[in-house]
């Protein structure tokens, strides 16, 4: 297990011509009517790597899944694993797994026997099968329970057996659908780190659908981010996180304070972001991938690059002036309002207890390094 | 803890004889309109035939005694294996089609179930008579068949076995489907795509998963054929010929041609006993221990 268990972090261009890919998606098609679900989309999985698709319902994702699982065909494309073709190939003879979001655990059989089930179904020996479900269930911590049936186990406990279910496999690739979403928020912190664990103890090769973005960028080695039906960027949770590639990315990752206006006089990697409102200044900006000055363009910022103080700061930073409006207290955060322009609030953070606390309708300035934030072109 | 034993049992008390009273109507409605009649045609059973068809109250195990008769036993046993043959035909036959109707589509599923119904809007014996029709010498199945060259000449499907057991089939398939329908359309169609997943070939899927979480609704139609199919004497009345009497015919028989009300009851018993037995035979097999019976 050892040799499987060193995840090849591999960003988006690399080369991976060393090693062939686990999963290997070809320009998958799928079409339902006239709307295309999954549009041309392409990726590759490496052995070990935890991948995830992450994006808003409806954005194609779960059809990505069950093409790979083999419950829908793509109407153009190819699906490869471990170099071979799936096309037409039923589910039943994929070496994939599926974890579904509801779990599916059979409700007349028992955990041993739900856990069994796969390995009963490719005729292994009945003394290798009891070996690798105790294996397997030494894996998630459920040994002593394999007599209770699902409906006697906790939410927590059914997503262990579902997990265990495909796993005991060892398939080359486990398919997880919103594997944690019927949790609640506590269990579901817990079960993140577990999940995580058990698949780099197991050296499991996965791909999670989800559209958690917190749970997709602590548990991933690389994050696909899809929206209608196409995959915007592919990339490390880092990369993603800090450098996305569009404001829908960016929107989709956390929280993105934004300013609409235009980029002029873009010159020598420098550039002036005139915001459309025209009360508030224009302050210089890193120019974007593409310095086109005078076109209709959107500043954003993350909330952690933000700083806040009550006076005006000496130092170098790009300031703007506004009035809080608005007090959000998130116990080891406090998340406050601001508004910065007629028709636009921006989120700043403070952590531990700020003396003397900021109120509703204090003026305050807002201020960040320059090198920090993007302006996305439209 | 003892306070609170004495806190519990009072409103516990309470509680069991407020539900008496709830039960009371039904309970009565029960005692009046089955156990009564029941008890009665016991108490027949055990009497004995007058001189010219009346009910001689003597007490006697001659009806029982009577059943003894390898003719009667030849009757049940046709009656039994009648029934068992028709349970399965309606079972093979209704399975797919209550498949097919729980997974089509939610606006057409109303509409397919009422042609299942449909039949029912038509008297029974009318469409017993309809069969006669269709299954008669010069008849439509055997014109239908010659003139696709099957056959060279008529078959002799009327007043046969094969007619009764046709006849009962059609009849009661719908009680097979209603059941079966309820039972497929409860199960989650996620279970059929994680058994797939799984390795499970399709019968395998059928097989493991698909059957056993059915199987209350599997037990529920074939109880609902086989309780009518083993008592019913209007189709093999007509479609059956002499010959192919069954249980219910005797009954039928005793009761209102030789006026034998004692022997007719006796034999009404030995046919509950029966159904009595399938039927706990039925759940037995069908729930061990916490099956998906209880499970659910």
């Amino acid at each position: 297990m050892a040799i499987f268990s060193t995840s090849p972090l591999l960003a988006s261009g690399q080369s991976v011509s060393s090693i062939a890919p686990t999963i290997d998606i070809r320009a998958i098609v799928r079409n339902h009517g006239s709307v295309a679900a999954v549009d041309h989309v392409s990726f590759q999985v490496q052995r070990g790597e935890f991948f995830s698709i992450l994006g808003p319902s409806g954005a194609g994702k779960t059809s990505v899944l069950r093409i790979v699982a083999g419950f829908e065909d793509p109407d153009a494309g190819d699906v490869l694993i471990d170099g071979r073709s799936m096309l037409g190939v039923p589910p039943n003879r994929r070496p994939v797994n599926l974890v579904f979001q509801s779990y599916a655990l059979f409700p007349h059989l028992n955990v041993f026997e739900n856990v069994a089930f796969g390995l009963k179904m490719r005729r292994v020996p009945a003394a290798l099968i009891d070996e690798q479900v105790r294996q397997a269930l030494t894996m998630v911590k459920l040994v002593g329970k394999e007599g209770r049936k699902p409906a006697q186990l906790s939410g927590g406990e059914q997503q262990r057996v579902a997990l265990a279910r495909a796993l005991v496999n060892k398939p080359a690739v486990v398919l997880l659908d919103e594997p944690l979403a019927a949790l609640d928020q506590q269990l579901r912190q817990a079960m993140q780190v577990e999940l995580k664990s058990i698949q780099e103890q197991a050296g499991l090769t996965c791909v999670c659908v989800t559209h958690h973005q917190e749970e997709a960028m602590m548990m991933s080695d690389r994050i696909a981010v899809m929206h209608q039906g196409r995959m915007w960027q592919v990339g490390t949770p880092r990369e993603v996180y800090e450098n996305p590639r569009t404001l829908f990315v960016s929107r989709f990752l956390g929280v993105s304070n934004e300013l609409p206006g235009r980029v002029s006089e873009a010159a020598e990697g420098a550039a002036l972001f005139q915001p459309a409102d025209d009360l508030v200044p224009g302050f210089p900006v890193r120019s974007g991938p593409e310095p086109s000055a005078g076109c209709p363009a959107t500043w954003s910022l993350r909330p952690e690059q933000l700083r806040m103080s009550r006076e005006r700061p000496a130092s170098g930073d790009t300031v703007l002036p506004g009035v809080i409006e608005k007090i959000l207290f998130a116990g080891s955060e406090t998340k406050y309002l601001v508004r910065i322009a007629r028709e636009t609030l921006w989120e700043a953070r403070t952590t531990g207890n700020v003396q003397p606390p900021y109120a509703s309708g204090d003026p305050v300035f807002l201020h960040w390094a320059l090198g920090d934030g993007r302006v996305f072109f439209e | 803890m003892p306070s609170d034993d004495v806190a519990h049992t009072i409103p516990a008390a309470q509680d069991s004889c407020r539900s008496c009273w709830l039960a009371a109507p039904g309970l009565l409605w029960m005692i009046l309109f089955f156990l009564v009649p029941l008890l009665l045609v016991l108490a027949i059973s055990f009497a004995s035939r007058g001189t010219y068809g009346g009910i001689v109250w003597e007490f006697t195990w001659a009806n029982y005694l009577d059943l003894l008769h390898p003719l009667y036993g030849k009757i049940l046993a046709q009656s039994l294996w009648y029934a068992t043959l028709t349970t399965a035909i309606c079972f093979l036959l209704g399975f797919p089609l209550a498949y097919v109707i729980a997974r089509s589509p939610a606006r057409w599923q109303p509409v397919l179930l009422l042609l299942v119904m449909l039949p029912f809007w038509t008297n029974f014996l009318v469409r017993t008579y309809a069969w006669m029709i269709l299954l008669r010498h010069d008849g439509l199945v055997n014109h239908l068949l010659l003139a696709l060259g099957l056959i060279t000449k008529p078959l002799e499907l009327l007043y046969t076995p094969t007619a009764v057991v046709i006849g009962l089939a059609y009849g009661y398939l719908p009680f097979m489907v209603l059941p079966l329908y309820v039972a497929v359309e409860r199960l989650d169609p996620v279970l059929v795509e994680a058994a797939w997943d799984l390795y499970a070939s399709r019968w395998a899927v059928l097989t493991r998963v698909v059957v056993p979480l059915t199987m209350p609704g599997i037990v529920g139609g074939c109880i609902l054929v086989f309780i009518p199919s083993i008592g019913s004497f209007i189709t093999p009345d007509l479609l059956g010929g002499a010959r192919s009497m069954m249980i219910g015919n005797l009954i039928q028989h005793e009761y209102l041609v030789v006026r034998d009300w004692p022997l007719g009851s006796a034999v009404s018993f030995v046919l509950m006993g029966i159904v009595m037995a399938a039927v706990v035979l039925y759940y037995r097999q069908a729930s061990p221990g916490d099956g998906p019976l209880e499970g659910r």
